[in-house]
């Protein structure tokens, strides 16, 4: 599988903290890539067009924006999303 | 409605527990039980049937129609809109970015911002759960004039001078294309959604509904009334102030309010209470900061305040 860059941007809340965290987890379980990389640049998320906090990124590519989906949902939608 | 629960909770009481009906743990017990089973139905149900009607209509498709309205018919959608919109801290910068560099006017962000913590999805089924449809229907209402009138009153202040000066500096094109979901999608979006607010939630509407339980079967009625009646000309800006940090507890405030208008708290007092909790809140405050001047945060606390001081008292004088 060639390299994705995931990244949980986040506006420092809690519960963007909690997505990194586990986003960190699932994508250590899917042995896809080693690092997860996290950000509090809202820049970011407003020039995406998003308005909500946290987004998940795949590729820069927004894949789930403003929830905290549990372990296997998320493991879901990063798989749809690779595909 | 809620018959078949309350047969449930008497079955639990006294059969399964074998608490002696008619006495105070009895009571308080029963009290418990009936509402626990009864608010978290009424929040499943209710919070999932938003999500779904949110699935159609997200934060960017609201600001693209609000990009296209004037002022006053905008702050009015912007109020309604916040209804059914999510408010959690997390988003009040993305939100607040999003809107004003999308073109969306000051005032109508504000309205916007306003009414979405005031009237959400967990107080409106506490209020009607505990309270009733009326008391419900009040609350919505007033919550919704306090937000437009505070962001017509705010937009003709001209404040676009207090936002930060990086705010203006970056516009973006309001009308993206969200990619469309299937029904299948926007359920399990809903699903996620309501499995994600219970989680957060159900400790603190635990803890209230047994705090109020407890009021409801220990202390003698009207006991609060010499504190709080409405008679008391400062409870409800006292209500107001002890409101302002509870906010993350927003979900135990209510169910433990309910138990103390029964004893003696009145109406006025309690809605503003609510109101304060979910619409002035110390940690959104904090995080404005990022994109506001500190001036420009207390004209928006203080009117909001004076919004809600005025509904206080005007239902303890009616009701």
């Amino acid at each position: 599988m060639g390299t994705v860059k995931i990244e949980v941007i986040g506006s420092g809340c809690k519960k963007c903290k909690a997505l990194f965290e586990l986003t960190e987890v699932v994508v250590k379980e899917l042995n896809i890539n080693d690092i997860v990389l996290y950000s509090n640049d809202i820049n970011k998320i407003v020039s995406m067009g998003i308005m909500s906090s946290p987004v998940l990124t795949l590729n820069d590519k927004p894949i789930l924006v403003g929830i905290l989906p549990d372990k296997e949902r998320l493991k879901e939608i990063i798989f749809k999303n690779l595909e | 409605m809620f018959y078949p629960i309350q047969l449930l909770a008497d079955w639990l009481t006294y059969t399964v527990f074998r608490i002696a009906p008619k006495t105070l743990l009895g009571g308080a017990v029963n009290f418990f039980i009936f509402d626990t089973i009864k608010i978290f139905i009424l929040l499943f149900v209710i919070i999932f049937a938003v999500s779904i009607i949110r699935s159609y209509l997200p934060p960017e498709k609201i600001r693209a129609i609000l990009s296209r309205k004037n002022k006053y018919v905008g702050n009015v959608l912007a109020s309604l809109l916040g209804i059914i919109t999510p408010f959690c801290s997390c988003s009040a910068i993305p939100l607040f970015l999003g809107f004003v560099q999308a073109g969306v006017p000051l005032g109508t962000t504000f309205s916007f911002l306003i009414a979405s913590p005031m009237i959400n999805e967990v107080a409106l089924v506490l209020l009607l759960g505990l309270f009733g449809w009326k008391i419900a229907l009040i609350y919505i209402i007033s919550g919704l004039i306090i937000a437009i009138v505070s962001g017509i009153v705010i937009g003709h202040l001209k404040v676009e001078n207090l936002v930060e000066s990086f705010v203006y500096e970056n516009s973006i094109n309001g009308n993206m294309d969200l990619p469309s979901m299937t029904r299948k999608e926007r359920i399990a979006y809903a699903l996620d959604y309501t499995k994600d607010i219970l989680k957060k939630v159900w400790p603190y509407i635990l803890i209230g509904i047994g705090l109020g339980a407890w009021i409801h079967g220990y202390l003698p009625a009207d006991f609060l009334a010499q504190y709080a009646g409405s008679g008391k000309w400062y409870a409800v800006p006292l209500a107001v102030l002890i409101g302002i940090p509870l906010y993350s507890n927003a979900a135990g405030v209510i169910p433990l309010v309910s138990a103390l208008t029964e004893k003696g708290v009145s109406m006025g007092t309690t809605l503003a209470f609510m109101m304060s909790v979910t619409a002035l809140s110390l940690p959104e405050f904090m995080i404005l900061k990022k994109v506001m001047k500190l001036k420009l945060i207390f004209i928006f606390a203080g009117i909001v305040a004076v919004g809600i001081i005025f509904t206080g008292y005007l239902f303890n004088f009616i009701l």
